[in-house]
């Protein structure tokens, strides 16, 4: 829950509308925990789950065949999976040709919090990721949110680990506008 | 100031009023500015333990506590008689919520007065063993455990009275009640683990735990006085002879009581933070028969279908307490009870 | 302050700015934000002077409240579900003796099956115990309605519930505006009790009392719920002035003029409703919304008001009376009994189940078609049902019917839509 609490409140810091909440399904053995962001300029009112998420962060790879966590996803949809691993070395290389090739990126945000902050807690570096990724939200406004949220030097080195992420992501992006020119 | 007449009744040794003694020594009662906190004109059966005990109790706090008094009462024979819609007998702050809850209403009330920086207004709660030993238990220990200021009075008649006599967790062994009936193999309650609510209460380790009895005026002031002097969670168990529950003659009220004591049955003794600091005597050693025979709730167990092996158990009740409690009396030449309260 | 900020926290921000003095904890999910934070809150010191009481049970929650409110302190607690019903004792003594307590009632569902997610199923158990309940639709107005709560409970001497919808509005980090301090101040004055336990003006609180006068008694809490229907509206109306927005009040409708389906419900899912009608007003409806905020004491003449241009009336409840039907729907049917309308019950959400526009489209499209039963479980698995109902039949040693349902459902399945 935190990742999305921390974004609605980086889109608060930057005078959006956002909304984030736990999912409320059935937490037995195996069933993935989910949290929703919505961000918008106007008032939020709909308290529905996000059923067609514009973009989606995945923290567990453990989960990837498990459940569906891609349904809903359009096309047009960005994706950030936390792992060190290639998109084909996951099995995913054939589902995910359907999407566009540059809004989908891995990162090893886990290695990077490890490097950061000494514990494997993925979720800054996700959202620098995120940031980098969609440019939905600014890293200044992450590190805003992160700062708020955790403080002190936890917080310091929570933003570096959101600044690591994002550089890697940036870089990542690049690569792929050279190898697929479109 | 208007005075009234008292009238001093000679119900044995250790009246109530003793003349003779000084100012300082005398009782509550027979101080005519007590406070009468359960006045007359209440609806308890003749010969009620718990409507003396009640205002034996109360009076003494009020004393203690120079009238800064807040009482709460559970649903009850007590709060029953003495609140007859629409009239009240009560002349001190009263309330009455529900059955099991005593303990945390008390909790609030002396959280408000805390609050309120009104430190000098006390709190006790009052309920029968009921509303103390089964439904008011999970709050009593929470109240204890909590160390709340409030002294909680228990008075115990050993089973459901107001709504007709069933078994508690309170009832002694064999006793008739409409629940446990005088019939069958095991007439009356079972012999089960009982339920020590002093000891209990006890084990929480509060300032003071003490039980007492309707018998001993001065025991009974005393240890209120005790009580209200200090602050945090304090207990005291007051056993109440009923003599319609009990089937005792409501002129017996008092004796019956000294006799539960004087049997060993009803150990009377005082506490503080889980030890034992002082026991009253027992003066003159009596068998339990002398205490059972004279209660219709004992009955089964006499006469031509008598159970002398019931009697027998219950006697070995009473002298286990006695060796435990150490409730022997060493003889002083004015009988005085031993105790260094 | 204008705050991105958990709703459970907002509520415990706010709650603490109206200077309870003395407030029970006892936790239970999903309220135990609000008193955690309450509670962080008095142990810095923050507030104060507020005893903050650990106690040992939800029926001690209810009573120690109880007897701080009786003795001049402004109380205040929160539970949600099974710890409602394990104090509704204390519940009905409450509003009986006249106490002005306020209690925040995280809504969740009650089992069995034990379910710790969203429903309004523990509101509706206390409907009748005589303390007023108000809904409240976001996170705003959660924390505003506790302001208005004290103000009402105390000048009515009448306990009140803030209704606010479990995990779906406490777990739910959104923009609230807490309230200032010295506004609320402003709105709020110190608690001037109507009975006191008072050493020095000594009085019997609690009395029993025959058939004599037990329904005067009854009586006139009835008439002081009713006293709220003026009330309520004056209060949001000053609170408005006051903090500058709306909040509060008896009931708000949306796009009611012209509409010719108006679709009524409490609390959070009025906001998702609220989407799905504008879909089908850009789409050329005539639609409306009805959000009832407050439930008890029911506004029967402003419900009637509010509806009776409307040709049908779908009432989205998330309760259900078992073996009848909706229990919204009942109340709103008695204040619509000489309109003419046809009025649909639809129960959804139950458990905390989500309420997707999807399905409130679909659902939608039958009732303007006049196709919907007179009582529909939204996204009911029926199949699932009858499966259940075969296996009964087959077998008496069925086994327990929850736990073959989740073995039907399969290992591992999040259910959101």
């Amino acid at each position: 829950m935190t990742a999305a609490e921390i974004l609605s409140m980086a889109a608060f810091a930057e005078g959006r509308h956002s909304q984030a909440f736990p999912s409320f399904g059935s937490e037995r053995m195996g069933a993935p925990v989910v949290s929703f962001c919505r961000i918008d300029d106007r008032p939020i009112r709909t308290r529905e789950p996000v059923m067609a998420p514009d973009a989606l962060v995945i923290q567990d790879v453990t989960l990837l065949h498990q459940v569906d966590l891609f349904a809903g996803l359009s096309v047009e949809g960005f994706i950030l999976i936390n792992t060190s691993q290639s998109f084909d070395e996951l099995g995913l290389g054939e589902f995910l040709r359907k999407f566009h090739r540059h809004r989908l990126v891995t990162c090893p945000a886990t290695e990077v919090a490890l490097q950061q902050l000494g514990r494997p807690l993925p979720n800054a570096a996700l959202l620098g990721g995120f940031a980098a990724l969609t440019r939905q939200i600014t890293l200044d406004a992450i590190a805003a949110a992160i700062r708020e949220r955790f403080g002190g030097d936890t917080g310091e080195r929570n933003v570096a680990a959101a600044t690591a992420a994002y550089g890697l992501v940036v870089r990542e992006e690049e690569e792929l506008a050279r190898a697929t020119p479109d | 100031m208007t005075t009234q007449p008292v009238h001093f009744y000679q119900v044995g040794s250790f009246a109530v009023g003793n003349r003779l003694l000084d100012d300082s020594d005398q009782t509550v009662q027979s101080d005519p500015r007590r406070s009468n906190s359960l006045d007359s004109g209440h609806r308890a059966c003749q010969g009620c333990g718990e409507a003396l005990g009640a205002r034996y109790v109360l009076d003494a706090a009020m004393r203690a506590t120079s009238g800064r008094l807040l009482a709460v009462n559970a649903t009850g024979c007590l709060e029953v008689f003495s609140t007859p819609y629409p009239e009240t007998s009560w002349r001190i702050a009263w309330l009455h919520s529900l059955f099991g809850n005593a303990p945390a209403v008390a909790t609030g009330v002396a959280a408000a007065m805390k609050v309120k920086g009104k430190t000098d207004v006390r709190v006790v709660a009052q309920a029968g063993d009921g509303g103390t030993v089964d439904i008011g238990f999970g709050c009593l220990s929470g109240m204890f455990e909590r160390n709340d200021d409030v002294l909680f009075v228990c008075y115990d008649n050993e089973a459901y009275m107001n709504t007709g006599v069933q078994r508690s967790g309170a009832t002694p062994p064999a006793a008739r009640t409409a629940t446990t009936e005088a019939v069958g193999p095991e007439p009356g309650n079972v012999f089960g683990q009982g339920k020590d609510m002093p000891r209990l209460a006890m084990a929480h380790g509060i300032a003071y735990v003490a039980t007492a009895t309707v018998a001993d005026l001065h025991d009974l002031e005393d240890k209120v006085e005790h009580a209200m002097r200090l602050r945090g969670a304090r207990y005291l168990h007051v056993l109440v002879p009923c003599p319609l529950g009990w089937g005792s003659a409501a002129s017996d009220t008092i004796k019956v009581a000294r006799l539960a004591k004087e049997t060993g049955l009803f150990p009377v003794f005082e506490a503080i933070h889980g030890e034992i600091t002082a026991v009253s005597p027992i003066r003159h050693r009596t068998p339990v028969e002398a205490y059972l025979s004279i209660q219709r709730r004992y009955s089964h167990l006499f006469g031509e279908h008598g159970r002398p092996d019931i009697v027998a158990r219950i006697q070995e009740i009473a002298d286990r307490n006695i060796a435990t409690f150490g409730l022997s009396a060493k003889e002083t030449d004015r009988g005085e009870k031993e105790t260094s309260a | 302050m204008l705050r991105q900020i958990e709703g459970s926290r907002a509520v415990a921000e706010t709650v603490a700015r109206c200077r309870p003095e003395v407030v029970c904890a006892y936790p239970i999910s999903p309220q135990t934000h609000i008193i955690e934070a309450v509670g962080a809150m008095v142990k810095a010191g923050r507030l104060s002077p507020c005893e903050f009481i650990n106690v040992e049970s939800e029926f001690a929650a209810m009573s120690v409240s109880i007897g701080a409110s009786a003795a001049g302190a402004r109380a205040y607690t929160a539970t949600a579900s099974q710890g409602l019903l394990f104090m509704i004792e204390a519940v009905y003594n409450a509003a009986g003796l006249g106490l002005p307590i306020v209690m925040t009632l995280a809504n969740r569902a009650i089992g069995a099956p034990i379910n710790i997610w969203n429903d309004h199923s523990d509101a509706m158990a206390a409907r009748d115990s005589g303390w007023i309940q108000l809904f409240a639709e976001t996170n705003q107005e959660a924390a505003d309605l506790h302001v208005q709560a004290f103000r009402l409970a105390e000048t009515l001497s009448l306990p009140v519930m803030v209704c606010m919808d479990g995990f779906i509005l406490t777990h739910a980090v959104e923009r609230v505006d807490v309230p200032e301090q010295a506004d609320v101040d402003a709105f709020l004055p110190a608690y001037e009790p109507r009975q006191l336990l008072d050493p020095d003006n000594p009085i019997s609180i609690g009395a029993m009392v025959g058939p004599e006068a037990f329904a005067e008694v009854r009586y006139l809490s009835h008439l002081r719920q009713l006293d709220a229907l003026e009330l309520i509206p004056a209060l949001a109306s000053e609170f408005a002035r006051a903090f500058g927005r709306e909040s509060g009040g008896l009931l708000h409708s949306y796009r009611t003029d012209d509409a010719e389906t108006v679709v009524v419900a409490l609390g959070s899912v009025l906001g998702t409703i609220k989407d799905a009608v504008d879909l089908r007003r850009d789409a050329g409806e005539r639609i409306g919304v009805v959000g009832i905020t407050t439930f008890r004491p029911f506004p029967l003449e402003e419900v009637r008001r509010a509806l009776s241009g409307a040709q049908r009336v779908i009432v989205v409840e998330k309760a259900f009376s078992v073996g009848f039907g909706g229990v919204l729907s009942t109340d709103v049917a008695m204040a619509t009994h000489d309109v003419k309308l046809s009025l649909r019950t639809v129960v959804a959400g139950l458990g905390g189940r989500a309420i997707t526009i999807r399905s409130l489209e679909a659902m939608l499209t039958d009732a303007v078609s006049d196709r919907l039963e007179p009582v529909t479980f939204l996204d009911l698995d029926l199949e699932m049902v009858h499966r259940e109902r075969a296996r009964l039949r087959t077998v008496r040693r069925s086994g327990p019917s929850a736990e073959n349902l989740l073995r039907d459902l399969g290992a591992v399945a999040s259910r959101i839509g």
